[in-house]
């Protein structure tokens, strides 16, 4: 290691060899920056939770283009666009196919007797390919009354019953006082937004959800004819509805649109936004520390450096080789311990906290960037002093 | 005279500042020669540490002139006081060698704030420098695990191995045993000989007095006596 860095740095590896020579003060600024990390992944990970739930329903769609309320700002809010608005749609130059779709929370009762709430999705199973290819059957077999596909990541789901529903088997529930089958599966957990997910034809939707009317859906899906732009059928649609009551967005638009109003307009979003916010400023707070701890231990030292002339460039050198140490051997155990903690937040939550690749890289990289930075901090008293001051 | 590697006018010094700032040195005028052994002495607070401070480019110089090696440092910028160091040897009264460096690698500190240009005859240079205080079966001691004597002769060598044209030295022989105490004033000594090297020493000990070429008390920080002894 040694003569490694030595090649590598042209001089002794003087912040190597001086964190090596302490172990138990090694080892405590190691876990002050991991600790740092850590404080960040967690808060990051709730927030990714989040967006990701927010953003699932839309990938159980293999839709083009969304028409909502103008009034509703996410794809759950409970406004009802006109059935009437799908035939004019359809009139529309690049428009192939259309379903409504119906959505509303199920109560829906578990083997075990608890009652769970499903977010419940009704379209119209006789238009093929509105449906996401990775989900386990197609619509055809929800033309058959009173039948569903479940979400194997619903909270509390019995593992004998997924292992059955993988293997084709019908499971019968009660929801909302009616018996309903089982029938296939889709994969996505319960998020923030409910305890789970149901997929079934509006058909059987309007009859678990009796209040609701086969005229008034909550969104309307649209599939665009093969080789023509969908950005132009947004365009024609725009042009063709009335935007005071229709919204016309293409899904990942509205997806996006989605997210940054759950995250930046509601509650919850906020309160992790923020909780990020603070996690990064303890998290720098305590990074800020280590280094400038460890600088100010070695100040005499420093110093006698300084009387020999060595410049300020010198120092700056000898804290950015401590804080890339830092930086790696913090990271390693935070990343570790995170993905621990992510795992366990998972079980016992159901939602989606999941260590990304990218989340993971920024993490070290801005972890980087605060020991590097905290260092040049740090190393400013030794600028301004006189040797003779520091002995 | 602009050959003299020290030359000090009216140098006046504070500590402090408002109520609290007290004048540590008054007037001070100095001219050391080349080559010479200058011992500095005086009673504890009378200035001495501070004027070799001052000449070493270590503390700020606010008032009159202080002329090292060429180099005004009275108002000079932090890159001329850099270069200036590097052609300074300082002994420290307290060692204040590196803790996690051995005592080889402190040496080479020495060297290498010149560059590594070459680092195996860095090396070799610095292992002489430790055979020539009696330290070559300690080369590669962390000084935890060194005498205090032993310490402060790795300091000696780290000072001189890059041949400074001045040594300042802070009572280098307090944590010495008489023999190695003489062995490193002789060592500065020939040095002076040898290669001209200009030492100004601070020192109590009275068995170093009779190699200086000259003895400055200073007290209450104004220059008391000055003899000029076996100047060569």
């Amino acid at each position: 290691m040694n003569t490694l860095l030595t090649l590598l740095f042209r001089r002794l590896p003087i912040g190597w060899l001086q964190l090596s020579h302490s172990k138990g003060r090694f080892v405590a600024a190691v876990s002050g920056v991991a600790f740092a990390n850590l404080l960040v992944f967690m808060q990051l990970g709730i927030m990714g939770a989040l967006n990701s739930s927010t953003i699932a329903p839309y990938g159980l769609f293999n839709a083009d283009i969304i028409l909502s309320s103008a009034a509703g700002n996410t794809l759950t809010d409970k406004d009802n666009v006109a059935r009437v608005r799908m035939f004019q749609a359809l009139g529309v130059p690049g428009v192939a196919r259309a379903t409504p779709m119906y959505l509303g929370n199920l109560p829906f009762t578990l083997p075990d007797g608890t009652s769970v709430s499903m977010l419940t999705f009704g379209v119209d199973s006789t238009q093929p390919g509105f449906v996401a290819p990775g989900i386990g059957g197609d619509l055809n077999q929800l033309t058959l009354e009173n039948t569903a596909l479940l979400d194997l990541g619903t909270r509390g789901i019995p593992k004998s019953v997924v292992a059955g529903l993988r293997t084709g088997e019908s499971f019968a529930f009660e929801a909302n006082g009616k018996t309903l089958l089982a029938v296939g599966t889709m994969d996505v957990g319960g998020g923030f937004l409910a305890d789970g997910m149901l997929m079934m034809s509006d058909q059987t939707f309007l009859r678990f959800f009796p209040t609701r009317s086969s005229g008034a859906p909550s969104h309307i899906l649209l599939k665009v004819a093969d080789g023509v732009s969908h950005d132009t059928v947004v365009a024609r649609l725009r042009a063709t509805l009335p935007a005071q009551s229709v919204k016309v967005q293409a899904m990942p638009e509205a997806a996006q649109s989605d997210l940054s109003y759950m995250s930046t307009q509601r509650p919850t979003g906020i309160i992790f936004g923020f909780g990020v916010f603070m996690g990064i400023l303890v998290g720098l707070v305590i990074v800020y520390q280590v280094l400038s701890t460890d600088v100010a231990d070695h100040l005499r030292e420093y110093a006698t450096f300084k009387a020999m002339g060595y410049g300020h460039s010198f120092f700056l050198g000898i804290v950015f080789e401590e804080a890339i140490i830092l930086a790696i051997f913090g990271f390693i155990p935070g990343l570790i311990v995170s993905i621990g903690l992510y795992a366990g937040l998972n079980a016992v939550t159901g939602l989606p906290v999941e260590m990304e690749a990218g989340r993971a890289i920024l993490v070290f990289l801005g972890t980087l960037a605060a020991c590097t930075l905290s260092g040049a901090i740090a190393t400013r008293r030794l600028a301004n002093a006189d040797p003779a001051d520091l002995f | 005279m602009t050959r003299d590697p020290i030359q000090v006018r009216g140098l006046d010094h504070f500590f402090g500042s408002g109520d609290a700032r007290k004048q540590a040195l008054f007037d001070i005028n100095l001219t050391i020669a080349r080559g010479s052994l200058t011992v500095l002495m005086g009673p504890s607070g009378s200035g001495k540490t501070t004027v070799l401070t001052l000449i070493g480019a270590l503390r700020e110089v606010g008032s009159g002139s202080v002329r090292v090696l060429g180099q005004e440092l009275h108002g000079a910028d932090e890159r001329s006081l850099v270069a200036l160091r590097k052609r300074l040897g300082f002994i420290f009264q307290a060692h204040n060698l590196h803790e996690s460096l051995t005592a080889t690698q402190n040496v080479l500190m020495g060297l290498e704030v010149h560059g590594r240009a070459n680092a195996d005859r860095q090396r070799i240079a610095a292992h002489h420098m430790l055979d020539l205080v009696g330290l070559s079966d300690r080369r590669d001691y962390l000084p935890g695990n060194l005498s205090g004597g032993q310490k402060q002769r790795v300091a000696v060598a780290r000072a001189l191995v890059s041949n400074p044209e001045i040594v300042l030295a802070d009572e280098p022989t307090a944590a010495l045993d008489k023999v190695s105490g003489q062995n490193v004033v002789r060592l500065l000594k020939t040095l002076g000989q040898v290669r001209g090297t200009t030492t100004v020493m601070v020192t109590h000990d009275p068995r170093i007095l009779e190699m200086a070429d000259r003895i400055i008390t200073l007290e209450d920080g104004r220059v008391a006596t000055d003899e000029i002894r076996n100047l060569g």
